[in-house]
């Protein structure tokens, strides 16, 4: 698949990558022990090391380091024993300190890759280039008061990942499918929740275009605030075209970071700085550089989940689903779980259909996510066997899912109190096709004319049997009285 | 490296400290005859020599992840020259 | 002088334990002592309801047979350590109103160990300088002077409050900081016992940062014992500063003693520096002498890398202050002057807010780490900081201890070196080295000079090692018998 935007003077492709601040799952901040927890009242989860009181000091939080560890190894990445905090220097009200405590020269995760899944089926590996440990910043609000500004320092010293990929991405579908699988990953492995809503989860594009079959990079452009899904691949389009534009124009990109306006869909220019960053970064004196032991990174190591990739190669080879389905099943963690207590000891490619038709269908249409489903696997794997004992036919089946969905009930239990079972006996159903036959002497007529009218015949023997009849088997009573 | 104006005047904004024009000549003769001094480190073969990284060698300690601290906000804004409703305020800040 | 002021904090340890002499009378006679002595301008903060409510619960506590290691001893605190619900300034214009809200570490454990504060001692803006007249609360003067004059003296720096509190009998002990010399060079001009613990040591947990790689906090005496029970109950494993060392805190005061049979001690060559006045050396050489007189052995040691540490460590503290001292911006504490726009605001807050010397070192140390001169400086810095500590390393391989003087120098005048400062950066010679090398140092009061003032011995060790630090400085206290007063008091006390 390549994207190309077709320009008066030829063909340009983009050249992309992106970088992720994933918000690390911990009970306290990187440095300090207030808590992260989202939406509190402001400033009340904020101790005096987060404010930058003078005197106030850095202490790492353990998990936090584990949790990025843990990350790298999910991206298959190195992990280097040796890694050093530095301080980024630069003024901002929202930054306490007078500088960001974040990595640097040496990152805690160094080269990794990632699998993305294309809509045709294949994958292609994005680089990793590195990940590392940063905190975040407070929080700005600039339209509460007139001429001042507002600083919640609630989010000031949450441990946040920076994760880098190489420019590999030459796509917005791409850059959107590298979004849904490192989320996907981030989440199996518990290290971040991957809200976006919520920004525990943040992306900035590094954007750039260079002429199809070229080797050269272009000048890129940095774009800020992409965050959401829909805006990755809107902004990365709105940028490479803009640039394409400017570049046919005979004109030239210059470096800088764009804003990527949500509302008007469009990357700006933020107000030009006054000056060049110059961050003086130096390693952090209040902090001993990061030396990790190797049992700490195997022990992690050892209690990697099954991730999406392995998870995905495994239903294709154990349960033989498409490529496609499996993909579906393992972008969450608790869809692939729910699948697997379905298919267990069932047809899984039938147990993967009803999971992804019946299933995602219902909670798309009642904007539930999985772990809100009303219907229990055991429940779900239950009503498919009823339907291969043929206790259900197949739109019973779908009637005693959508009461299931409804109520949580089990399908036996519906079944049994709503008389829902699949009637077989032919004696029952034999006298309901002679009253239809009977009260029917004009369609019976068109039936000799045309045979295909028998649906309308199986149709009102189902009417008459409150669809309980066995299908087939009024088909097959119809089929002998009509001919007979 | 010599040291001109225009540079302590790009650091002292770097370093947001405000320097008046009319005592920005003393300023920078006093940093350069600093840094004049400080250029002898020049003479130390530093070949093949790490930088300090720790001064002692000492094991690292890290804080479990508990939650230990926060629900202060009065502490927090004790000291502010401004709040409003629980925030900080500060001068309009541009993006 | 009182009775009571003239007591080392362990002989008023001893009378406080045998209810000789209550913690109230005792903090009664230090708070008139230091309302006498305003003019030293020794203090920035004097706490005199708050030391007599520590004193009478010290009191309460000493009556039911309790005490701490330093129960009911009142004590003057270096304005730098930050303490809950008293204003806390660094000296500074920009810590304008702050009152911390919460305790460092080190006075934590002092007030838990019973000590009563008696106040906030002066030093210079921020613990930059060695005379301590960088001070936006005024310089502090030295109590002594040259004999006959009139003429002020600094008291040294930076914690020259610290010194002077102490050496004029306004606190038993008192609290420093050192981050280049600035508890021992303070000690050698006042006269008094003053240490620097191994880095490590005594967390910097709410001590207002100047320059983190290289503050140590310890204590200012008039005794070389006194300085041992002090720094007992200062140290200590903190988990609040990552740098804290998780080591046990030897017995240091119970079992001082002045022995020196066998120790050997090295006397470093390069220590001989041009134009070091003669009086200095010769106090240097009695110094050997009285320690192999002691049964010492003394050996000449090398540090070649000497000369390049001052370099050095206006390369290193500077930088890390420049971000240290970023936080002071006005926005959430202290001192905001408002000005157009944010940046403006900024500028006139941290132009207005910090002292010319302060500005200095910060415009360095931003220099030294701004894109382009990072190698040049800083990382060269940090190179020639690891050859230093290498050079000591290699020294203590053949001795145990070393022995220099503390400063090239006795005090000088107020105002003399204050428009140089490299000039003024020399004072540090003699102590910058053991604070690159992160090495616990001791400064001993020795002798006097030709103009009748006080100069100082210091005594390095190895890291951890500040046990063979205090018995060497015992063993020097012991033979230079320093009984001088400065010259106020001398006469007070006739």
């Amino acid at each position: 698949m390549s994207f190309v935007i077709k320009g008066d003077t030829g063909d340009w492709e983009i050249v992309c990558g992106l970088e992720v601040h994933a918000q690390v799952i911990s009970r306290a901040k990187l440095f300090s022990g207030a808590s992260t927890a989202f939406g509190a009242e402001p400033n009340s989860q904020v101790s005096p090391v987060d404010a930058g009181m003078p005197g106030m000091l850095p202490v790492i939080n353990a998990f936090c380091i584990e949790q990025a560890v843990r990350t790298g190894l999910g991206l298959r990445a190195e992990i280097n024993r040796f890694s050093v905090f530095e301080r980024k220097n630069y003024f901002y009200p929202d930054l306490p300190n007078g500088y960001q405590i974040s990595q640097y020269q040496h990152p805690l995760v160094g080269r990794g890759e990632l699998l993305i899944d294309l809509p045709d089926g294949r994958t292609k590996a994005i680089g990793i280039t590195r990940l590392h440990l940063e905190m975040d910043a407070g929080k700005s609000l600039h339209d509460q008061l007139p001429d001042r500004t507002l600083i919640d320092l609630n989010r000031s010293g949450v441990a946040l990942m920076e994760i880098v990929s190489e420019p590999d991405i030459r796509s917005p579908e791409e850059a959107v499918a590298y979004m849904r699988k490192l989320r996907s990953i981030l989440r199996y492995l518990g290290t971040c929740d991957g809200n976006m809503e919520e920004g525990s989860l943040r992306c900035d594009a590094n954007v750039s275009v260079r002429r199809v079959g070229s080797r050269e990079f272009g000048t890129r452009c940095e774009i800020k605030n992409v965050n959401s899904m829909r805006f990755v691949a809107k902004a990365i389009e709105y940028e490479a075209r803009r640039q394409v534009e400017i570049l046919e124009a005979g004109g030239v990109i210059e470096q800088e970071t764009r804003l990527f306006d949500s509302g008007r869909g469009v990357t700006r220019s933020m107000r030009s700085k006054e000056e060049a960053h110059d961050y003086r970064y130096f390693p952090d004196p209040d902090l001993l550089p990061l030396e990790l032991e190797e049992a700490f990174v195997a022990r992690i190591r050892e209690s990697l989940p099954e991730l999406p990739d392995e998870k995905k190669e495994r239903f294709i080879r154990e349960f033989g689903l498409t490529p496609y389905d499996a993909g579906v099943l393992v972008a969450e963690r608790a869809t692939a779980d729910y699948f697997e207590e379905v298919a267990a000891g069932r047809d899984a490619k039938q147990a993967a259909n009803w999971v992804i038709t019946e299933l995602f269908g219902a909670l798309n249409r009642a904007g539930k996510g999985i772990e809100e489903c009303p219907i229990r696997p055991h429940q779900l794997g239950r009503l498919i066997d009823l339907l291969n004992e043929k206790v259900l036919s197949g739109r019973l089946a779908k009637d005693v899912f959508a009461i299931m969905f409804e109520t949580g009930e089990d399908p036996e239990r519906i079944v049994e109190e709503r008389g829902l079972r699949q009637v077989t006996d032919t004696s029952a159903i034999e006298p309901i096709v002679e009253k239809v036959i009977a009260d029917n002497p004009g369609q019976v007529e068109t039936y000799r004319k045309n045979p295909k009218v028998i649906g309308w015949f199986v149709g009102q023997v189902m009417k008459a049997t409150r669809g309980k009849a066995n299908p087939q088997m009024v088909q097959e009573l119809l089929k002998k009285r009509l001919e007979g | 490296m010599a040291l001109d104006k225009t540079t302590v005047a790009r650091i002292a904004h770097l370093a947001r400290i405000e320097i008046p024009e009319s005592e920005l000549d003393a300023l920078t003769g006093e940093l350069a005859k600093i840094l004049e001094w400080i250029d002898q480190l020049g003479e130390v073969d530093t070949e093949r020599v790490e930088p300090m990284r720790k001064v002692m060698d000492i094991p690292a300690h890290w804080r479990p992840d508990e939650v230990t601290d926060g629900g202060r906000r009065e502490d927090i804004l004790a000291n502010a020259p401004e709040t409003h409703d629980g925030y900080f305020v500060v001068p309009k800040v541009v993006e | 002088m009182s009775e009571l002021t003239a007591l080392t904090l362990t002989a008023a340890r001893e009378a406080l334990r045998r209810r000789e002499i209550s913690a109230r009378e005792l903090t009664e006679a230090h708070l008139r002592a230091m309302e006498a002595a305003r003019d030293l301008n020794a203090y920035i903060t004097e706490t005199p309801e708050r030391a007599l409510a520590m004193a009478d619960a010290a009191d309460a506590r000493l009556a039911r047979g309790e005490s701490g290691l330093l129960e009911g001893l009142p004590l003057a605190i270096k304005d730098l350590f930050c303490t809950e619900g008293i204003l806390t300034t660094a000296g500074s214009h920009i810590l304008e109103g702050f009152v911390p809200p919460y305790e460092s570490t080190v006075t934590r454990r002092l007030w838990e160990a019973g000590a009563v504060c008696l106040g906030k001692a002066n030093l210079d803006e921020f613990a930059m300088g060695s005379a301590n007249v960088t001070s936006y609360y005024g310089p502090v003067r030295n109590p002594w002077t040259r004999p006959g004059e009139e003429v002020p003296l600094v008291p040294g720096g930076s914690s020259g409050g610290s010194a002077a509190a102490v050496a004029a009998r306004l606190c038993l002990g008192a609290t420093g900081t050192d981050t280049g010399g600035s508890i021992r060079q303070p000690a050698s001009f006042c006269g008094v016992v003053g240490m620097k613990p191994t880095y490590g040591r005594c967390s910097r947990f709410g001590i207002v940062a100047f320059a983190s790689s290289l503050d140590q906090a310890g204590p200012l005496t008039r005794t070389v014992a006194d300085c041992a029970l002090l720094l007992q109950a200062m140290a200590g494993y903190d988990p609040q500063d990552s740098t804290s060392a998780a080591r046990e805190v030897p017995d240091w005061s119970g079992g001082l003693s002045g022995e020196v049979r066998g120790l050997r001690i090295g006397v470093p060559a390069e220590y001989r520096v041009e134009g070091m006045p003669e009086e200095i050396e010769r106090l240097w050489r009695q110094g050997a002498e009285w320690l192999r007189a002691a049964g010492a052995e003394i050996r000449e040691i090398s540090l070649p890398h000497t000369r390049y540490a001052l370099p050095a460590y206006y390369i290193i503290a500077p930088a890390e202050a420049s971000s240290n001292l970023a936080r002071y911006d006005g926005m959430r504490f202290g001192l905001r002057v408002e000005g157009a726009d944010l940046t403006e605001t900024y500028m006139k807050t941290r132009g207005r807010g910090f002292g010319a010397e302060v500005k200095r070192r910060v415009l360095i140390g931003t220099y030294a780490l701004s894109a382009g001169y990072y190698d040049a400086y800083y990382l060269k810095a940090q190179k020639v900081r690891r050859r230093i500590a290498e050079d000591f390393t290699a020294a203590f391989r053949e001795v145990d201890a070393i022995l220099t003087p503390t400063a090239p120098s006795a005090a000088f005048r107020l105002g003399e070196k204050s428009d140089d400062p490299v000039a003024m950066y020399l004072n540090d010679v003699f102590t910058v080295p053991a604070s690159l090398a992160g090495l616990p140092g001791i400064s001993v009061p020795a002798g006097l000079s030709a103009e009748g003032l006080p100069l100082g011995l210091q005594v390095i060790g190895r890291a951890w090692d500040e046990a063979t630090v205090l018995r060497v400085g015992r063993a020097l206290e012991e033979a230079a018998a320093f009984t001088a007063l400065p010259y106020g008091l001398a006469e007070v006390a006739g």
